[in-house]
């Protein structure tokens, strides 16, 4: 566990499904954009590897939340969007 | 039991990758699951505080304590809306759905229109299912992606008092615990 609740983190820009098969848990919308930690979600074996029945390790997971008014081109609505996101995703911005 | 039933149960018991009892548990749970359920958990939330405060942490623990076979299935999460907060659950990936509380999702919930509209243009969304929320409301989305499985805990209505728990688990719909209603009297 290496983030806070209260730590802002970026989500990664990378497009692993551009090289290949890949199954990813972090929407697209997300990817390159500044959110803040609400909670520590447990760890989890990687669903990245789960998914192609390869060795899972366990990864931590934790709740971010988004302003969707950064989100998109028009600007957005006054919300936030809060989704789980994996550890090995998320960068000190 | 049809054929593709049949089959899969040889094959799983045969393997040795599940009991017949196993099964049989499994399939039990997911045909008793339903929106009542989840909605008896509601109802019990608004009328006892400390299963209230079970269910908004650790809302596996909250479901097993109503008898809700839980084994096996992905964690629940319980976010309450509030005063200042409306929650609105969507899984804009796939079609991920606390099935275990709530049993299987409505139609809309697994179209394009509800997932790509529930993080771009939610108001708009709410709108159709004629829920509008008051000047001040944080509106969050919640995007369930990963390994939990998320509900709403919904606002208690007003002229609800003194009501036991049967009336008013009856007024809880499977909507109001997605987030695209709010239960009304």
């Amino acid at each position: 566990m290496t983030f806070s609740p209260g730590d802002t983190v970026l989500v990664r820009d990378d497009w692993p499904e551009a090289r290949g098969s890949a199954h990813i848990r972090t929407p697209y919308y997300l990817r390159g954009h500044k959110g803040r930690v609400l909670r520590y979600l447990g760890d989890h074996p990687n669903p990245e590897d789960l998914a192609f029945a390869r060795p899972a390790a366990k990864r931590s997971l934790y709740h971010v939340s988004f302003p969707m008014a950064e989100l998109w081109p028009e600007g957005g609505e006054d919300a936030d969007v809060i989704v789980e996101i994996y550890e090995h995703w998320l960068e000190r911005p | 039991m049809n054929i593709v039933e049949a089959d899969g149960e040889e094959l799983l018991v045969g393997k040795h990758l599940v009991t017949e009892a196993e099964l049989a548990e499994y399939m039990a749970a997911t045909d008793n699951a339903s929106p009542g359920q989840g909605a008896k958990m509601v109802a019990r939330a608004w009328t006892d505080a400390e299963y209230r405060a079970l269910m908004l942490r650790d809302g596996t623990q909250a479901a097993e304590a109503m008898n809700i076979p839980m084994r096996g299935m992905p964690p629940l999460g319980v976010l309450e809306n509030t005063d200042s907060v409306h929650n609105l659950i969507v899984c804009t990936l796939c079609s991920c759905y606390p099935k275990a509380v709530l049993g299987y999702p409505p139609f809309w919930y697994k179209s394009a229109a509800y997932r790509s509209r529930a993080v771009r243009d939610p108001r708009g969304l709410l709108a159709e299912f004629h829920t509008t929320l008051p000047e001040g409301v944080k509106l969050q989305v919640v995007d369930s992606t990963a390994d939990y499985r998320w509900m709403v805990l919904p606002k208690r209505p007003a002229g609800t008092e003194g009501w036991n728990v049967d009336q008013l688990a009856a007024i809880v719909r499977e909507g109001d615990m997605v987030g695209v209603t709010v239960p009304s009297v």
